[in-house]
């Protein structure tokens, strides 16, 4: 067997025209995501049972099923509904675009909503008494103390699923769209040369993981900057 | 300082405290009248740290009745704040917020619980960080200094409310040796100065040279009571020489 290095300088801007794809569904996701977790998070420590009740369980559900069933539940099960037809959220779930960043917001607000969990459970527990022993409020030892040393605890795990979330944008190739992913398997299925196709599409993504990571590493060393020892 | 009028500020009566099926506190009295210093030692595990985190509910008794400052603590919020803002504490773990330099340490409470400028925080912070003598560390974060230091700000910290009572939990027990002094001359100048404290700490020359009264404490009990000549010279229980003698040896 052959490797066609001229099919991999074609191939590759080919399927740079996905990027701008692959990184709307990246960004969107991520950014609703986040929201979403901050709110099952927020419902999560409420301690009212009728607020943790839905939310661990919301949180079992997505992070016990495979992503590429709950984008097929959503992109072809939904639309059986009528209710759903005529809701407002029809012109959304309508096109597969709508309904790959719902799949990945839902799924990532379940894994990022535990990763944040982690964070505030790792924050010292005498910071906070110290805090209420200096006459805070619950409210203001949260915002003011046990959030930010949270985030900086919950940098490294929050990076990890990021990556995470970005290589699994190429599941929406699955639902029609010509993402980065979906380029590759158009360009394969037009040259049956897998080989040379998805290993050029491979470094591509692992370019991307590079770039995100770095990013979170500077994130992260500012967050810590207080750790460091001397001035 | 012996006062001619005796005032109340913190009033322990048959206090209890359960964690779970066991009993941390039993049938505690106590009455700590203003300006008044008292040390509470005993072996570790016997309740201290419960005893005076009860005083500013960081830990909720579940029998008898604590009065501080004419506050009684029940479920109540207004009650607590009223206490924690009345009331400071410093713990063994200096619990400095690490994400905050030193004089933000210093400005949260004042900012965000008595609505204080900013202008006006800092300068009531950079003030004690003078009286503890480490005015030019104000900006440094908590993490680049000594143990010392920290424990000193976090005295800082305590005061920048403007407290009428201190509580000490081990404030030296976690220092190096080296540096347990600089911590102790803070607390002997807020003694000096009229302060109520209840200090937990095993220092016994502190205690000799400060102390209003010494309460000993062992199994959740208190099991004597008295001023530092009587109590060290003369222990009237068994359990208290017991504990003075494994004190003296090291
Ligand atoms: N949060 C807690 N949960 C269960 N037991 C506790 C808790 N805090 C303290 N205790 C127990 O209560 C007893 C008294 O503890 P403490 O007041 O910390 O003692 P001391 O300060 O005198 O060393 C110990 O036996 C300790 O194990
Ligand atoms: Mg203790």
């Amino acid at each position: 067997m052959s490797f066609d290095f001229s099919l991999v300088i074609d191939s590759i801007p080919k399927m740079l025209m996905g990027l701008g794809l692959t990184l709307q569904l990246m960004a969107l996701s991520a950014v609703l995501g986040t929201v979403l977790a901050v709110v099952l998070l927020l419902m999560r420590i409420s301690r009212r049972w009728y607020l943790v009740w839905p939310s661990v369980t919301y949180i079992y559900i997505f992070r016990g099923t495979p992503i590429l069933v709950q984008i097929f539940i959503i992109y072809y099960g939904l639309p059986q509904f009528e209710a759903v037809r005529d809701s407002i959220f029809w012109p959304i779930l309508r096109e597969p675009f709508g309904c790959a960043v719902l799949a990945l917001s839902l799924n990532t607000g379940a894994y990022v909503s535990e990763i944040l969990r982690g964070g505030i459970l790792g924050v010292d527990k005498g910071l906070g008494e110290a805090a209420a022993a200096l006459g805070l409020s619950v409210r203001q030892r949260f915002i003011h103390i046990t959030t930010p040393i949270a985030i900086r605890l919950a940098t490294p795990a929050y990076s990890n699923d990021i990556v995470s979330l970005m290589k699994s944008t190429a599941l929406a190739s699955t639902i029609t769209l010509l993402d980065m992913m979906g380029i590759a398997r158009t360009i394969v299925a037009e040259t049956f040369a897998p080989y040379e196709v998805f290993l050029s599409l491979a470094v591509i993504y692992m370019v991307m993981t590079f770039f995100i990571q770095k990013a979170f590493g500077r994130f992260e060393r500012h967050m810590s900057r207080y750790l460091k020892r001397e001035n | 300082m012996a006062q001619d009028e005796k005032q109340p500020v913190i009033v322990l009566q048959n206090v209890d405290k359960h964690f779970g099926s066991f009993q941390a506190l039993k049938n505690i009295n106590l009455v700590v009248n203003k300006g008044e210093r008292l040390v509470v030692c005993g072996p570790s595990g016997s309740g201290k740290s419960t005893m005076i985190r009860c005083i500013n509910r960081l830990e909720e008794h579940d029998g008898g009745k604590i009065i501080v400052n004419g506050h009684e603590l029940t479920g109540n919020t207004k009650d607590i704040d009223a206490v924690r803002r009345e009331v400071g504490m410093v713990f063994q773990s200096f619990n400095l917020f690490p994400h905050l330099t030193v004089v933000k340490n210093l400005m949260l409470a004042p900012r965000l619980v008595r609505n204080t400028s900013k202008a006006e925080a800092h300068d009531i912070a950079m003030a004690l960080l003078e009286r503890v003598k480490i005015p030019e560390q104000a900006n440094k974060y908590p993490v680049q200094l000594s143990g010392g230091q920290q424990q000193r700000v976090a005295i800082a910290r305590a005061l920048c409310m403007n407290p009428e009572i201190m509580l000490f939990d081990e404030p030296t027990s976690a220092l190096d040796p080296e540096m347990i002094s600089e911590v102790l001359d803070v607390m002997v100048d807020l003694a000096k100065e009229g302060m109520t404290m209840i200090c937990v700490t095993h220092e016994m020359g502190f205690a000799r040279s400060v102390a209003d009264k010494i309460v000993f404490m062992d199994a959740g009990e208190i099991v004597e009571t008295g001023p530092p000549a009587t109590f060290f010279d003369n222990p009237k229980s068994e359990r208290t020489k017991k504990f003075l003698s494994q004190i003296i040896q090291h």
